[in-house]
């Protein structure tokens, strides 16, 4: 963790609390607060406490840090798509999931649920099992990955929670979907 | 043109029906695929009140509705009645019964009681017997009536609580549908289904109410889904999967005494639940050990054996009724199918071959039948399979159906489908040629499961 931007040794340990509640926020909702991440530790206009005010310059990005800032963004979205009876990942969802893998990779003690979901059509018991093929091609491509099989669960909804209402195409290809939920 | 050929086929049929019966059952059946309406008429005379004031009760309105809804029967209006004869002793003139062209006749008594009870007396007549034996009887009726009575088919009278009128008219419903069939009627049984209200705080119920949707009770609220009610074959219990927990799990629950019991949490799926018919086994789904595989749990000692063990989908188990085989959805062939294996030997076997794909099989009281879930052209239907010529029939013209329970008698199909863009509960009868929609409320209404009789 680098707090490089913080000269005040009072607000030293206040950024550590703030940086514990981020990690067990990580934990237990979502990615977002990346503990690992060049991001986390300032404040966004540099106002502190007291009043006063620090700037900083811009500073060039490595590669890595480009791919880390474009991984935490795609990180957001945690919902991929499925064609109708089907659990193949499209290739679409490729770097999303492989973003997802990176952030579980460099952190081993989060865990993530993935939920599987279908679209009405077929029976409600034929779809439990459809989300599950889902929710398992997924964790399989998140293993693939590098996941250890200990940070994944899985849980079929089948078509019990759809996301969208509407008997027509356009709500079915919302609901045809794997979710996950750190 | 075409009423006139159907005019011509009814003509056909009469005709046929004066040689041989059998026969023109069958003939008859193909002129209602026509559209014509089949429904055998009767009447169902409004009960006569010897109170004061108000009648009580409507029990006639309660016989008709069931009547209708079995798709056997068509109850005529009360407007094209002769008049409303209490017994069967105030009917006049048979004859003027019989040219309306009915099959039968309900009349009956309502009496108060002291105590807030009711005695209730009704009698079945054949208005055609009656014209035939009506001199008779009339002669005879200062002296002995009893020997000329055939004309009565049934006659009974009960007393009766003010809460126990609803349940007394599906009573006399069954009565007259048994006398007039041959064949138990199932007015007096109930559905287990889902309600959904997304809406609410906790958006699913498991509910139960009468076979036409009324007293109904909730059984479980819950935050999460729920799933797959089915019965227990006393009527006592239901067992359903629930959520709750984040994850499915079968559970028990009386629906009396609302004791529930978690009968499995296995890692991965825990569906599809379906009693044996002895009440002491329970069919599931689990993947515990890999895919969704079929598992029969003895629910004393919690045990549990594998029965079906492939790489892709088995679902859906459904019992025989001699407890010796399941039918169950597969996948093992490419698109799921409807498959039987035997309990002893393990051997599967496919049973269904017609359209892209048959699920959510149930097999009929009777074993003769396969009642499933037909995918054809994109297209969800409800049909049926007779076992064991294999003629297969669709049965429903509404979208995405699913979800098939039969009666007890097995002469209606309940099933969950699509209407403006919401699941609602429909009825079909057996041979497809009568079905209903039931009325539904705010929310979604799925997974019915029809009582055993009660």
């Amino acid at each position: 963790m680098q707090l490089k931007t913080v000269q005040l040794n009072k607000l030293v340990k206040a950024l550590a609390l703030t940086v514990s509640i981020a990690t067990l926020a990580a934990c237990s909702s979502s990615p977002d607060s990346d503990v690992d991440s060049s991001t986390t530790g300032t404040t966004g206009d540099g106002r502190t406490p007291s009043g006063v005010q620090t700037g900083a310059a811009d500073r060039q990005l490595s590669p890595e840090e480009q791919r880390q800032e474009r991984y935490a963004e795609l990180r957001q979205d945690q919902v991929i798509y499925f064609d109708f009876d089907t659990s193949d990942i499209r290739s679409e969802f490729a770097e999303l999931l492989a973003a997802h893998a990176d952030y579980l990779v460099r952190n081993p003690s989060v865990t993530v649920v993935i939920e599987g979901h279908t679209d009405e059509r077929g029976t409600p018991e034929y779809n439990i099992a459809l989300g599950e093929r889902r929710a398992n091609a997924t964790a399989a491509y998140m293993r693939n990955l590098g996941v250890l099989s200990s940070q994944i669960t899985t849980v079929s909804f089948g078509e019990e929670k759809p996301l969208a209402r509407g008997n027509n195409e356009r709500a079915w290809s919302q609901n045809r979907r794997a979710v996950l939920v750190y | 043109m075409k009423r006139l050929l159907t005019g011509l086929i009814v003509v056909f049929a009469a005709l046929a029906f004066t040689s041989n019966t059998a026969q023109a059952q069958s003939t008859l059946e193909i002129v209602i695929t026509e559209g014509q309406d089949s429904a055998r008429p009767l009447a169902v005379v409004p009960f006569q009140w010897l109170g004061e004031g108000e009648a009580p009760y409507d029990f006639a309105e309660i016989i008709v509705a069931d009547l209708r809804r079995s798709g056997r029967f068509n109850p005529i209006s009360s407007r094209d009645m002769p008049s409303f004869p209490g017994k069967d002793t105030e009917v006049a003139d048979y004859s003027v019964w019989a040219r309306l062209g009915i099959e039968a006749m309900l009349v009956g008594e309502v009496s108060p009681l002291s105590g807030d009870r009711y005695q209730v007396t009704y009698e079945l007549i054949d208005p055609l017997r009656g014209q035939i034996t009506g001199g008779t009887a009339q002669a005879l009726a200062d002296g002995q009536l009893v020997d000329s009575n055939d004309h009565v088919i049934e006659g009974r009278s009960s007393v009766v609580n003010p809460n126990q009128f609803r349940q007394y008219a599906h009573r006399i419903s069954d009565v007259v549908y048994e006398a007039l069939t041959g064949e138990r009627g199932a007015f007096l049984t109930r559905i287990a289904y889902i309600y959904v209200d997304l809406d609410l705080e906790n958006p699913y119920h498991l509910m139960v109410s009468d076979y036409d949707g009324y007293n109904e009770r909730v059984l479980l609220r819950s935050p999460q889904p729920l799933m797959s009610p089915t019965w227990s074959p006393d009527g006592n219990r239901v067992a359903y999967v629930s959520f709750e927990n984040g994850r499915p799990e079968i559970f028990m629950q009386d629906i009396y005494t609302t004791q529930r019991e978690k009968l499995t949490s296995f890692p991965g799926i825990n569906g599809s639940p379906a009693w044996s018919p002895d009440g002491e086994r329970m069919a599931m789904v689990l993947s515990k050990d890999g895919a969704p595989n079929i598992y029969i749990m003895d629910i004393a000692s919690r045990r549990v054996e594998q029965i079906t063990d492939h790489w892709r989908i088995d679902t859906e188990p459904y019992w025989t009724p001699d407890g010796k085989s399941l039918v169950f959805t597969s996948e093992r062939g490419g698109r799921a199918q409807t498959y039987r294996v035997d309990l002893d030997t393990k051997r599967v076997r496919r049973v269904t071959f017609v359209g892209e794909a048959n699920l959510g099989g149930v097999v009929t009281p009777d074993g003769r039948g396969l009642v499933v879930v037909n995918r054809d052209n994109g297209q969800f239907h409800i049909g049926r399979q007779d076992y064991p010529s294999g003629n297969f029939q669709v049965l429903t013209e509404t979208s995405l159906d699913e979800s098939p329970s039969v009666a007890p008698n097995g002469s209606m199909i309940i099933y969950s489908t699509t209407y403006n863009g919401k699941q609602v509960l429909a009825l079909v009868s057996m041979d497809g040629r009568f079905r209903a929609r039931l009325p539904s409320r705010d929310g979604e209404v799925k997974g019915p499961a029809w009582s055993p009789f009660l």
